[in-house]
């Protein structure tokens, strides 16, 4: 009993001098933290409102293929988008309806052939609780988080992005 | 000549010494508060205070210069006397105390043969301030803080006292220069090589009569706000705040002078070897400050009762026995 306490004391006086060792040690080493005015550093895995990818071959215009996947997923329904049906579909229905196919309607039938047009895609910022399932659901990647972290405003309407102008905005900025 | 004779020499020398305690109490505050913020940045990997002056150097000037600006206040249900009394009673006696402690050969305002003693008897006195001032807040943090402070001190000025005593038998005196004198200019020729255990043991109590962590449950952040100086804002909180920088600073001029030799070093002594002593116990206490966790109450009142009062009893016996023979 006796010497089981000494011991447990001997110990702990030990481990105090590996804790002050340990200090020690840590007081000679360079710091990890950065001046935030003078100096800033990229940071990784910071979640800034969403954006749209640019596609590869054309910067001004997103990845997206308009599934829809991303305005279903989110848990705070913030995500705007508008685009227009698939043109495939309405070559069929014109055809259903008229019942005549010409040369110039079967071409325009396979260039356009189901991929429909994205023509708005807006972010409501003020109801997005940035989970990531939208980024994460996207089958084409086109959604990602961005990295500005210097984002602030002065009234609610600043922080409804449309992301398809923000995209060529990008674009934009890119070629200068 | 005649006038020269007549000259109230002693009270002159009194009345210039306690101008420069004071200056060096309130410079020794400033440096601390800096060295205490710098060191704990660079611990914690950190860079400490930055922006005001070149490397943050200004920023306990401009902490001071904040303190002083604020509105003094008196909270409601206050006692309006203690309240007020409770600063002034703590820092009054760290600036007396200074007086007897020997800062070079001829560095010391009086050379009294119960120095020691004075020390000791006038440190005690903060207790009474720590309670009285959570006491008349009227704040229920406050006054645990001061319970807390109470119980603490109480206990442990029992094995700091103890832990003085087998120096006192080996020198046979309570004057510090004498203390002094008795040991050599080399490290071999301290005090603390024939004591050891005393010095560990001061060592420690002076980080608990300092309120210094781990022993900080009087003003415990994380459960008492602030503890005793909760309510206190402006120059009242500015003074418990020099107040205790200040015991920190005697605590380390009593461990210099009676351990490691005071004034006296190798090759030239000094003042200078005085305040490296000083300042190298200072930067012991404050990494002790950012390495370890706050004790527990009872983990506290356990070490003094259960190791340290038993320790310092053993130690004295040892010594006495050995003086003896």
């Amino acid at each position: 009993m006796i010497t089981k306490t000494f011991s447990a004391t001997f110990r702990g006086l030990y481990s105090l001098l590996v804790g002050l060792g340990v200090t020690r040690n840590n007081l000679f080493r360079s710091s990890v933290t950065v001046h935030y005015p003078r100096e800033t550093t990229y940071l990784e895995g910071f979640r800034g409102p969403v954006e749209l990818s640019p596609s590869e071959d054309d910067p001004e215009k997103p990845k997206c293929n308009a599934c829809g996947n991303c305005v279903r997923i989110c848990p705070s329904a913030c995500l705007y988008m508008k685009a227009t049906k698939p043109k495939k579909k309405e070559a069929e229905e014109d055809t259903s309806f008229d019942g005549q196919t010409t040369e110039e309607n079967k071409t325009e039938k396979s260039s356009k052939k189901s991929k429909p047009e994205l023509q708005s895609f807006v972010l409501d910022f003020t109801y997005c609780s940035q989970c990531g399932l939208c980024v994460q659901n996207c089958p084409v990647g086109s959604l990602r988080f961005s990295h500005d972290v210097f984002l602030a405003g002065f009234s609610r309407d600043e922080f409804v992005f449309d992301l398809l102008a923000k995209l060529k905005k990008q674009a934009q900025q890119k070629e200068q | 000549m005649m006038d020269l004779l007549f000259f109230p020499w002693q009270l002159f020398v009194i009345f210039v010494g306690l101008t420069a305690v004071i200056a060096f109490i309130a410079l020794n505050g400033l440096l601390l508060v800096y060295l205490d913020r710098k060191v704990g940045g660079f611990i914690q990997r950190r860079v400490g205070p930055y922006e005001v002056g070149p490397h943050g150097i200004l920023q306990p000037v401009a902490d001071g210069l904040k303190l002083l600006g604020k509105q003094i206040f008196t909270p409601k249900g206050a006692d309006p006397v203690l309240y007020w009394l409770a600063p002034m009673i703590s820092i009054t006696p760290a600036i007396v105390v200074f007086i007897a402690i020997p800062f070079g050969p001829n560095l010391q305002v009086i050379n009294t043969n119960v120095g020691l003693i004075l020390i000791l008897a006038f440190t005690g006195i903060n207790v009474l301030a720590l309670c009285l001032g959570g006491w008349a807040s009227q704040n229920k943090y406050a006054l645990l803080g001061a319970a807390r402070d109470i119980a603490q001190s109480v206990a442990y000025e029992i094995p700091l006292l103890l832990s003085v005593l087998p120096i006192i038998f080996m020198t046979g005196t309570f004057n510090l220069f004498d203390i002094t004198s008795g040991q050599g200019a080399w490290p071999w020729q301290w005090y603390i090589l024939y004591q050891p255990v005393a010095f560990l043991i001061f060592f420690v109590c002076i980080l608990a009569e300092t309120n210094r962590s781990p022993f900080d449950l009087p003003e415990g952040e994380s459960e008492l706000t602030a503890g005793f100086h909760t309510d206190y804002s402006g120059m009242a909180f500015a003074l418990f705040f020099l107040a205790e920088y200040a015991y920190m600073v005697i605590g380390s001029c009593l461990i210099a002078t009676i351990f490691l030799g005071g004034f006296q070093g190798p090759i030239v002594s000094g003042a200078w070897w005085f305040l490296a002593k000083v300042y190298i116990l200072l930067l012991i206490m404050i990494w002790i400050r950012w390495t370890f966790p706050r004790l527990r109450f009872d983990q506290l009142l356990n070490v003094c009762w259960k190791w340290m009062i038993p320790i310092a009893v053993l130690n004295l016996l040892v010594t006495l026995a050995v003086i003896s023979l």
